[in-house]
């Protein structure tokens, strides 16, 4: 019964929570309130560890309250019940889009969706460049012209990356996991967090 | 079921080596399944995102679907998207025990901090990437411009970006197409 619920809570987080994983926060919020699986202080421990594993944030944030919930069984029918919406309606798009794609219509639409798409993942790289350039401060915008607020190793980090994955002939061709596991190394080695 | 396996392994690791949301994951898709396999192209990727974006739930669920589906049908959307959840549902319940903790430990907190770093670059080439089958005339500059200022700026929907622009574009094309004919 707990199981049954489980998957239909997370079935309705997938089918109304739009714009990706932290789209799905409120919606959580108020599945601790309702059904006190958890609490809300566990949910915000809940965004630290679906930041800091690998994996999209969306699905790790369920396997984990899943996983809180009900053990195991909970960890999979919550992730199954959040994904199937998904599932369901992309496939019908999908199915529609195979018929329509060389449409004038939907090729016209297209032409004005993609540089809004990839103005929108421009931002979304933009606030995690933010986060990792910045010192941890509450008064963030005040502090951006301030030379101490800058989280200086992260800056020269960047300088590195971009020269390795964007200039140099010889790493360019690298996998992207090779440059975040260098990255990851050297914020341990050079004490980059806090 | 070799093709389907193959899919299933491949968004596993797709899913294994995305650190954040849905767009950390678009550097580890055009690498292994727009250069190494073909499966899609870079134009794809970007109407995949911009359709993900303003359905319902995660994006990396939802483009996982597409590209599953393009090549194998429904059984290749179920397949790539249980590919890209499955290294979530393993690390996270192996870690379950020590979670909580986890997430405090110094040298976890060190390397997010690097990984951060890491994650815009590699977003910021992709977008570079991106750009020259998204932005092609003055209008989609200026599409591209817009979007990038508000949905930095302000706290206006997703959604709504994506239609007016998918509007903007239906708009346009047909004015200009009149115009010619």
């Amino acid at each position: 019964m707990l199981y049954l619920r489980l998957f239909f809570e997370f079935f309705k987080i997938g089918l109304f929570a739009v714009g990706g994983g932290l789209a799905t926060l409120p919606f959580l919020e108020e599945m601790a309130d309702k059904t006190g699986w958890f609490t809300r202080a566990q949910l915000v421990d809940m965004i630290a560890v679906g930041e800091s594993t690998p994996g999209p944030i969306g699905v790790n944030m369920a396997t984990y309250v899943g996983f809180t919930t009900a053990g195991v069984p909970g960890a999979v029918i919550a992730t199954l019940g959040l994904a199937t919406p998904c599932v369901i309606v992309i496939l019908l798009i999908a199915a529609f889009l195979k018929n329509f794609r060389e449409n004038p219509l939907v090729k016209s639409a297209f032409y004005g969706l993609r540089p809004a798409s990839a103005g929108l993942i421009a931002s979304a790289g933009l606030s995690v460049l933010l986060v990792a350039l910045f010192k941890n401060s509450p008064a963030l915008r005040v502090d951006l012209l301030s030379l101490v607020s800058w989280n200086w190793k992260a800056v020269v980090l960047m300088a590195v990356l971009l020269y390795l994955t964007r200039y140099c002939k010889k790493t360019k061709k690298w996998h992207p996991i090779a440059f975040i596991g260098i990255s990851a190394a050297a914020g341990v080695l050079f004490q980059f967090g806090a | 079921m070799k093709e389907l396996l193959d899919m299933f392994i491949t968004f596993a690791k797709v899913g294994v080596m995305t650190f954040g949301g849905g767009y950390a994951m678009l550097p580890i898709l055009q690498r292994e399944v727009v250069e190494n396999k073909g499966w899609a192209e870079e134009a794809e990727l970007t109407d995949y995102y911009a359709i993900g974006q303003c359905t319902p739930g995660i994006i990396a669920v939802n483009v996982a679907t597409f590209i599953g589906y393009k090549k194998r049908g429904v059984l290749g959307g179920i397949f790539a998207t249980l590919g890209v959840i499955f290294p979530s549902l393993i690390i996270i319940m192996s870690l379950a025990g020590v979670i909580s903790a986890f997430s405090d430990f110094a040298a976890v907190q060190h390397a997010f901090a690097g990984i951060r770093v890491c994650v815009a670059v590699l977003v910021f080439n992709a977008v570079v990437k991106l750009w020259k089958s998204a932005v092609v005339d003055k209008l989609t500059l200026a599409i591209f411009l817009a979007v990038f200022a508000g949905s930095t700026l302000t706290n206006i929907p997703v959604m709504l970006f994506i239609l007016a622009a998918g509007v903007l574009g239906l708009a346009v094309r047909s004015v200009r197409k009149g115009g010619e004919k």
